[in-house]
């Protein structure tokens, strides 16, 4: 390579990144192309250049709409600035000898200097990446049964085109058109992509939807039907194929994640899936007749979506219950052998943990809503009357308590002979656990709920008033991240990064030395519950009714279990199952690996608070004042 | 007051109920030889403020005749006393697609990433009154691999290439990965951890088990890429943040090295070479040795403190 070429690329190279790194130069709107088509907007962005909505000049009397592609060539070796210019006229040409109303119609083709344009139908819609985008929920089965009918139907008419069948090889949702009539429309036909084997990165399709033969250079009939079935499965579950490990779709059963869904179209996603293309349906035309079946059974036509109407059946029973005269709004502690709870009738309770019988109770002037935490023989917790009270264990007579100035709604943590505790008066207090006297408090603008995580040298909270903070243990503060919300959920610390869920719908994880945010998991709605952590895994609920689990070094997503209202308390993790309450009363058991329940029952209101486990037994508290023991 | 808090808190156990990970299953060890007692005793140095030492090498290899790998690293601190942040930037692209349009894609890859990442992020360190970083590192570190697949598109279109790349903050490093480079923790007890999982049809086919890692080594498709920059119209690259091991490496290089030289031969040669860019050095020698049938590219990092 001669030396000069080299540094004209460098500085093209250059020259790119100080402005809006890799964006082509759009054409503005009212400019005029080829002296008939102006431009209107920008529809879409390809790797090439730009999609426009165009009016078609040549018809004065009438807005004629029309979608302009450009092609921006600017490869720098003669070779492939050729293949691209072939590739380009290839798409029209296959375009315009076919006529299928799934296919775009095209009007026109031309070239200005290093750019080239096609001229096609315009589609008013959208296609189905936006609408699965905008769908918070998988699109319903009646609706794909639909859309996949006439995907069916434009691919048989690719697939038995005269003289040679034409592959789409490239079949993914934001390929699929929906138009105002809710029919499909297949856009890009832009895959006069060569295959050549062997060579390496000789990959064509999109990751996600390409059935492994493709990767091998090979394209069949059954490319298409796999890379259909890739886009239902899609459909039906939300779940992004691109974002698993290709072909893994066996691993996520459609009816796992969508329960909604029969059995009979999962059979036909699944027979399009197949890994061996043998395996899947013959041809186009196959799938549509067993999609017609099926939809011709049942209805086919959209149904009003019918609440399903779940019987509650508890199989599940409780071990033993113990009621209190209030709501139980917080979590229960367990510790040699007996169990602390506080309830807003103003007592902490303390039962044998076992059986469950009453032993003692100690009064304050307020709802207890914090976790009583048990250390060398003293029960520590908070109340709304603005104390922090120790108790001693076994007796339940009064050793001290310490005067804040708001309500106490977070759990004292304690270490090294101090109690830490926030309160609703903003501060966060270190409170000496021999002199009853405080070592130091720091002030934040709103109420402290959350718990402080303590670790060897350092401390880490959350502020209603949108902060975190990270303090060592001279009161002083390291660091502050500011959160769009409160944050009421006790952080937990591992390996250096501190993870913590806030109300403004993101869970946050923070290198812990620095604040620095390594990485964010958007959540439907805020959250209030704690992380818990087991491996990889961060589990962590939502009001947004899921429970998630994510993985720790990338906040990917294991999986995410629906839950029937939202969740505020932590998780709890044992052995291989997570348990988490819902305000809809709901207590649930869920396998940790694959998110699926193992079982619920249901309490008499909502659960707020976080479930304990001692001994092979799970406890847990619920505002129909009771408190419910079950064997794990 | 300070000095009785400091007693009472000190740097003992924190005795608080906190969500313990479950115990890891027991497993059977033997006593460390006498030379890794040495290579761990050795190199615990508490360095103040605590450091990257960077080396690397490079070979277009025996038998190739030009090289498409493009490596980058940098590496800086900046230490006051109360914020001592080290920093370092490592990336590796190995080109691919003919026509020159390999080794610009790498070239390309290489560039765009680390200019993008040190005005995003380098620069943000040294602010003077920084605004919180809208982003996180994570989604910084996405949205520039974004930015790397637009530009080579753009300037090497047909072209593609690998990116590995590590971005090492104060105690924490995120890998960035697309392709079949690698990136690895070598620790000083003779483990070695692979960060990265190869986008690689042999070994999809190998978790699904339908071929073993040893048919992998010699399947005629072991060079076809699943994901590959400039290759697809979107690129999600695989993210993961690590805590830095103390007093072990992190090595990235292209499979030029890890197809050709064992793991135990790399541990070997990176114990027994105090500085990395020797290590790289005897590594790469290492791969020609072995008949070099591909680029060689390797950047070893050693942690220091």
């Amino acid at each position: 390579m001669d030396s000069s070429k080299n540094k004209q690329e460098t500085r093209q190279i250059t020259q790119a990144l100080e402005g809006n790194t890799g964006a082509f130069l759009q054409l503005v709107t009212g400019t005029i192309l080829d002296e008939r088509y102006q431009v209107q907007d920008v529809i879409g962005i390809g790797g090439m250049g730009s999609v426009y909505r165009a009016r078609d000049l040549h018809f004065p009397n009438v807005i004629k709409l029309v979608a302009v592609k450009e092609m921006i060539n600017q490869a720098p070796d003669p070779v492939v600035r050729q293949t691209i210019v072939q590739n380009f006229e290839r798409e029209a040409n296959i375009l315009v000898t076919l006529n299928h109303p799934s296919i775009p119609k095209i009007y026109d083709f031309f070239t200005q200097g290093e750019k080239s344009y096609l001229v096609e139908e315009f589609i008013n819609g959208r296609d189905l990446e936006a609408i699965l985008k905008a769908s918070p929920e998988p699109i319903r089965e009646d609706q794909v049964i639909l859309w996949a009918i006439e995907l069916c139907d434009v691919l048989e008419f690719l697939h038995t085109h005269k003289p040679e069948p034409i592959i789409f090889r490239d079949i993914k949702p934001s390929n699929i058109m929906i138009n105002q009539q809710n029919h499909v429309i297949l856009v890009d036909f832009g895959i006069a992509k060569i295959f050549k084997t062997g060579q390496k990165g000789t990959m064509i399709g999109t990751e996600g939807y390409s059935p492994p033969e493709q990767y091998r250079g090979e394209a069949t009939l059954q490319t298409d039907i796999y890379a259909l079935g890739a886009t239902m499965h899609h459909l039906l579950t939300h779940r992004d194929p691109r974002l698993e490990a290709p072909f893994s779709f066996a691993d996520r059963p459609i009816h796992q994640i969508n329960p909604s869904i029969s059995a009979d179209l999962e059979k036909i996603v699944n027979t399009a899936l197949q890994y061996n293309p043998a395996d899947r349906f013959a041809s186009a035309t196959d799938m549509k007749m067993a999609l017609l079946t099926l939809a011709k059974r049942t209805g086919a036509l959209p149904r009003a979506a019918s609440a399903s109407l779940v019987i509650e059946q508890q199989d599940v029973k409780p071990l033993w219950t113990f009621e209190c005269e209030d709501e139980i709004r917080g979590a229960p502690t367990v510790d040699g052998g007996l169990l602390y709870v506080g309830s807003y009738d103003n007592n902490i309770y303390t039962l044998d943990a076992t059986k469950g019988n009453f032993l003692w109770k100690f009064a304050t002037k307020g709802g207890i809503v914090t976790k009583p935490q048990v250390v060398s023989g003293t029960v520590f917790f908070g109340s709304e009357d603005n104390r922090l009270y120790a108790v001693q264990a076994k007796t339940g007579k009064m050793m001290w308590d310490y005067a804040t100035s708001g309500p106490i709604r977070c759990s004292p943590r304690t270490a090294e002979g101090h109690v830490f505790v926030g309160s609703d008066d903003g501060c966060l207090y270190a409170i000496n656990m021999t002199t009853y006297q405080r070592s130091w408090a720091i002030k934040t603008e709103g109420p402290v709920r959350s718990s402080p995580f303590l670790t060897n040298d350092l401390l880490y909270f959350g502020s209603e008033a949108n902060e975190f903070i990270c303090a060592d243990f001279r009161g002083t503060v390291k660091w502050r991240y500011f959160t769009k919300r409160g944050v009421t959920s006790s952080p937990v610390e591992v390996d250096g990064i501190v993870y913590f869920a806030s109300q403004d719908a993101n869970f946050y994880a923070l290198d812990a030395k620095s604040g620095w945010v390594i990485w964010r998991f958007r959540m439907g709605k805020g959250s209030i519950s704690s992380p818990s952590l087991s491996e990889n895994q961060l589990f962590f609920g939502s009001a947004d009714n899921y429970l998630y689990c994510v993985d720790k070094s990338s906040s990917r997503e294991y999986w995410r279990f629906k839950c029937d209202h939202q969740v505020s308390g932590s998780p709890l993790i044992y052995k291989d199952s997570v348990y988490c309450g819902t305000a809809n009363g709901s207590f649930y058991c869920i396998d940790c690996k694959n998110g699926r329940e193992r079982w619920k029952f249901v309490t008499g209101g909502p659960i707020t608070g976080t479930a304990v486990v001692n001994n092979d037994v799970i406890y847990i508290g619920s505002t129909d004042h009771k408190v419910y023991a079950f064997i794990a | 007051m300070e000095k009785i808090f400091k007693k009472i808190f000190g740097k003992k156990e924190v005795a608080v109920e906190t969500k313990k990970t479950p115990s890891v299953p027991l497993v059977q060890t033997t006593p460390l030889t006498d030379d890794q007692l040495k290579a761990v005793s050795g190199e615990i140095v508490q360095l103040s403020p605590p450091q990257f030492l960077i080396g690397c090498g490079q070979s277009v290899g025996i038998q190739r005749d030009h090289n498409e790998d493009t490596l980058f690293y940098l590496s800086s601190i900046l230490a006051d006393g109360v914020n001592d942040v080290p920093f370092g930037l490592c990336v590796i692209a190995d080109g691919m697609g003919g026509h020159k349009n390999g080794e610009v894609a790498s070239g390309v890859a290489a560039r765009t990433a680390a200019r993008t990442l040190i005005t995003k992020i380098y620069a943000h360190l040294l602010e003077v009154n920084p605004d919180p970083m809208e982003e996180s590192l994570q989604e910084s570190i996405e949205k520039t691999v974004n930015d790397v697949q637009k530009t080579v598109i753009r300037y090497a279109p047909g072209g593609g290439t690998t990116l590995t790349l590590a971005l090492m903050m104060g105690e924490q490093v995120t890998i960035a990965h697309v392709g079949d480079s690698r990136a690895y923790f070598i620790y000083p007890d003779g483990r070695i951890q692979r960060l990265t999982k190869d986008h690689s049809l042999v070994q999809r086919m190998i978790d699904l088990e339908e071929i073993t890692e040893a048919e992998a080594q010699n399947h005629p498709q072991r060079n076809v890429l699943l994901k590959a920059i400039g290759q697809t119209d979107m690129i999600r690259p695989d993210l993961t943040t690590h805590q830095i091991p103390r007093s072990g490496h992190l090595m990235l290089c292209s499979d030029g090295l890890w197809g050709v030289v064992s793991e135990t031969e790399i541990y070997r040669i990176v114990s027994s070479e105090a500085d990395p860019a020797l290590a790289c050095k005897s590594m790469i020698e290492a791969a020609n040795r072995y008949g070099g049938p591909d680029n060689i590219s390797v950047i070893l990092v050693k942690f220091l403190g």
